[in-house]
Parts: structure tokens; sequence; C-alpha cells
């Protein structure tokens, strides 16, 4: 009786009855997330002392100092961009085929199946999917075997060979990181890209057909601008995900450390938490800088 | 006919491209069956020279692994129930006309998963150890709701958008209080968004690492149990089998969670 005469109440005082409504999740969000992470930001301006190694809370711009002026920190920071960037890139050549085909050939039966078929690698468990990874990448694993029993092990091996990017095995090179890091962020961009193709009109493709455009012509001209939005909106998704992940270059890959890593370490073993918390900043600025020239760019102008 | 216009128009190069795509993203997940069966218990050697449920036995009668998993269901229970509250509250607020603020608050609603998990994990841990918590059950619970949150919220939000106003003016009008309007005009149609969500709620609680590692404190979720078999690989068999069981757990409520929002159910409810 008091919920129905309060509800009533409510309804007819909309600034009353929304703010109402939004008090507990607001209050849950300003505290448990906004709160911590104002702690975090304001600890990347504390100072550490040098020789007990605990943190004082004052404030100091060394920490971003060191972050900026030390080598391995900016070799750190650019080797995860690089990732991020040539991931955002192979997932948005390897989605597209898969989206345009969804959104635009396959028939109402086979588009569910598609997107069936999508979405359940993409909701699999994150973990059970990178052991996956290190199995099939192992030395005696099926990508080595695949090789092997096609008879074309001196490509893998070529590969491998390459300076950088290559390793002992796939399980721990670059190359084994980046197919990693694409393979678990693809649907992530097809999902976005398929949703975008979907409302690009058939009428159009016709129109442009018709008035002579070769199908590369249609497709560089017409479909692809048309396409950008879920580009972008997949490509905020890959290039974010890279940036922060720590779990797939500690399980697969190569020596050199990623600014995940970087902040998982130092918040842990190495017990510097200005450091770990500048570190964690980066991620921040690089995506709210991907955000604005992607917005310049006139990526979202049609969402 | 009908064939050919579902297969005309794409070339076989397009078509192989699409397929590919869609095997790729497969593999893994046939390979963790495969593996969770294998009598090799040392490499990862392929193809397994043979197959057994032996490991499947030997899991089962692992204590520490009951504990991750009965630990790991609680928290994704709790967490849940309480992302369907805060998510649900939200949603209602959101999805009625524009008010001042109003963008700000839905950046802050997407944040927790648009920002890297690391750094919701890492601003927790320094949260927690701020406010002197210890790390523990309720701190997990905290940080999984905090993401979990979102995802109800945007489920519902989507469904609350697709209902015309003119519903809840003609239920008002023909008298029902808004308890009554809630009850028998909106939520019949947002149950299955609810359950939706909160089924993929549940199962990114279940399954979440990233943010639980730096928020656990000594508790093991299986997850974490998982992540640490990772690097110390002593007892492959039993990891293949557990990833199997991980796998199981987490799809069921997705699967759910598809039918329940799949787009000819909605548009048969408009």
């Amino acid at each position: 009786m008091l919920l129905r005469s309060a509800s009533s109440f409510l309804h007819g005082r909309n600034a009353f009855y929304v703010s109402l409504l939004l008090l507990p999740p607001l209050l849950w969000l300003g505290t448990v997330y906004l709160g911590s992470l104002f702690v975090l930001l304001s600890q990347s301006f504390y100072a550490i002392d040098e020789f007990t190694a605990r943190v004082v809370p004052e404030l100091t711009l060394k920490t971003y100092r060191q972050l900026v002026s030390q080598p391995a920190n900016v070799d750190i920071v650019v080797r995860t961009v690089l990732m991020a960037v040539a991931v955002t890139i192979a997932c948005g050549i390897i989605a597209f085929p898969v989206a345009n085909y969804m959104a635009r050939y396959a028939g109402p039966k086979l588009k569910a199946f598609f997107y069936v078929g999508v979405m359940l690698p993409m909701w699999t468990s994150y973990l059970v999917k990178v052991y996956a990874w290190r199995l099939i990448l192992a030395k005696q694993g099926i990508v080595a075997w695949g090789f092997e029993s096609t008879g074309t092990s001196a490509f893998l091996d070529r590969a491998l060979a390459t300076p950088v990017v290559g390793g002992p095995s796939l399980a721990s090179s670059y190359i084994g990181m980046f197919i990693v890091f694409v393979y678990m962020w693809l649907p992530f961009m097809i999902l976005p890209l398929a949703a975008s193709l979907e409302r690009v009109p058939a009428s159009l493709l016709q129109a442009s057909a018709d008035l002579g455009a070769r199908p590369g012509q249609t497709f560089r001209n017409v479909v692809l601008p048309l396409a950008l939005p879920g580009l972008a909106a997949g490509s905020v998704f890959t290039f974010s995900l890279t940036l922060g992940d720590y779990i797939i270059p500690s399980v697969v890959g190569a020596p050199g450390y990623f600014i995940g890593m970087m902040v998982y370490q130092q918040q842990g073993t190495a017990g510097n938490l200005p450091l770990a918390a500048a570190f964690s900043v980066v991620p921040i600025i690089l995506i709210a800088l991907y955000l604005t020239l992607a917005r310049r760019l006139g990526a979202f102008d049609a969402l | 006919m009908r064939s050919s216009r579902h297969w005309g128009g794409a070339s076989t190069g397009q078509k192989l491209a699409a397929a590919a795509g869609l095997a790729f993203l497969h593999l893994p997940v046939l390979v963790i069956v495969l593996y969770a069966f294998t009598t090799e218990d040392r490499t990862y050697q392929f193809p397994p020279p043979g197959l057994t449920l032996h490991w499947f036995e030997v899991a089962f009668a692992r204590n520490d692994i009951w504990q991750a998993m009965r630990l790991s269901l609680v928290v994704a229970s709790v967490a849940t129930l309480v992302a369907i509250l805060l998510g649900t509250l939200a949603a209602f607020a959101m999805a009625r006309r524009p008010f001042r603020g109003k963008e700000t608050i839905t950046l802050l609603f997407v944040l927790p998963i648009a920002l890297p998990g690391i750094i919701t994990g890492l601003a927790m841990l320094a949260g927690i150890r701020a406010v002197g918590f210890e790390p523990g059950f309720w701190t997990i619970v905290a940080g999984h709701a905090t993401f979990c949150l979102v995802i109800v919220y945007n489920n519902v939000v989507a469904r609350l958008r697709r209902i015309p106003p003119s519903w809840v003016e003609a239920s008002m009008d023909l008298g029902a209080d808004g308890w009554q309007t809630f009850r028998h005009v909106l939520l019949p149609q947002i149950a299955s968004a609810l359950l939706a969500g909160g089924m993929l709620a549940f199962a990114l609680s279940f399954d979440e690492i990233i943010v639980t590692l730096f928020t656990a404190g000594h508790q093991q979720t299986l997850p974490i149990w998982f992540y640490s078999e990772l690097f110390r690989p002593r007892e492959r068999p039993i990891t293949n089998v557990v990833a199997v069981m991980v796998m199981f757990v987490t799809l069921v409520p997705i699967l759910l969670a598809y039918y329940l929002t799949r787009p000819d159910e909605q548009s048969g409810n408009g």
C-alpha cells in the first residue's frame, strides 16, 4: 500500500523520481568506482621514499618525469601502442568479410547462425581461450603439426627466425601474441561492423552499380564510408582492450614488457605504486586521444 | 530461388573469407574440448596419442577445484543481484526524457567497461587500501558488481527505450496507479531483457580475472586457480578438464541470454 501510493506520488514528479532512482547507482559508482579512480590518480602524483620504498603523500611530478625520460619505459609504451595499432588493423581486415557476409548476403537463418557463431566464442571464458592458444601455438602444438604434416615447416621456421617479432616458438614470440590478440578482440570488431553494414541500403549499391561503378569502386566510395562508424566503434574496443591487457603478454609472448604487465608488476612485486598508477594513466590518455581523433575524422557522425 | 538469393551476390571468395573467419573463432574452443580427453600428460602434443575420461575423474575428486568453483558461483550470484538492482534503477531513470547532466551520467555508466580492466582493478585496490579494508570476498563482489551493473543497465535501457510512452499513459489513463503500471505494463516487457542482462552479468563475473587478481586478497576464485596453474603447469590434464568445466558454466547463461533477446522475439512484442 505504501509502495503504491509512493510510486503514484513519484510518477507525477519527474525530476524527483529520476533523482530518487539514480541515487543508489550513482552513489555506488561515485564511491566504489570514481572514488577508487581518484585515489589511483592522486597516487600517481605521490612521491616514493628511496630508502624505505614507502609511498609518501607528497605531491610531485617525479614519477611522470621518470616515465617519459627513461628509455625502457618509453619502449614499453611504444611497444604496446604498436601492438594495439597492428591488432586493430588486422581485426578490421579479418572482420570485414565476415561482417559484410552476415549483414548483406546471409538469409535470416544463416544470419542468426553467424551471430551465435560470433557471440559464443566472444563470451567464452577469456582465460580458457588464452590457455587454448598456448596449446595451439606450443612447440608441438597444432600449428606446428599443421606445418609439419604439409611439409611446410620451413615457412614457420623462417617466420620465427625473423628478428624482433620471432622467437623460439610461436607461443613465445610477438607473432604468437599478435595472433592471440587478434583472435580475442575479433568479435568486438565484427559485431559493430555488421550492425553498421546492415544499415547500408541495398538501393545505394544498386545505384552505384547502375551508374557504372565496378565492385571495387562501390566498396571504396559507398560501402566503406558508410561502414566507418562501425569500424570506428570496433577499433575503440580492439585498441583499448589491447592497451590494457596484461594476461596475454604474460601467458603467450616474448620477453618485452607491455603497459599492463608493467602496471601489474610495479604494484605487486616491485611495490612502486606511484609508477604503477602513472603507467595506468597512459592508456587513459591514449584512449582519450584516439576517441578525439576518431571524432575529428567524423567517425561518430553517423552514430 | 530462395537459396540463390541467400548465397547469390556473394562471390566464392567472400563466402570462403566469411567461413574462415567464423572457423578461426571456434578453433580454440574445439582444441580445449579435445585436450581434456588426451592421454598425454606432459606436453601439448598434437594430435593426442589417445583419448581417456580419466582426467575428469581426477579433477572431480579435487577439493581445491570445488572450493574455487563454489566461491566463483557465490561471488557471481551476489554480484549479479547487486548489478540487477542498481542497473535496473539506473535504466529506469535514464530511459526517461532528457535532464540536465544526463550526458555526463551516461558516460559514467559506460566508463567501467570502456576503460581497460587493469585500471579498474588497480583503482579498486588503491581505493580498498585507502579506506583500510582487507581485500576478500566483499571486495571481489564490489569490483564485479561495478562492471556487471553496466551490462544490466545496457540491456534494460535498450528495451525500455523501445516501449512506447503511450503505453504508460494509457495504463495511467485507465486508472492504474504507478505500481500497477510498473507491475503489469513495464515489468512483463523488460522481464526477458532483465533476465538476459543478469545472465550475461553472471557469466562475466564467473569468468573475470583481470580485476579479480587485484581485489581478491587471499581468496581463490576459479579463474584465479586457473591463472596460477598456467604458470605452474604441473597438472596439465586437470587444467584442461577445468577449462572445459569453466566453458560449460559460462556457456549455459550466455545461450539463454541470447534466446531471451534475439531480434525476432523482440519484433514479436512490438
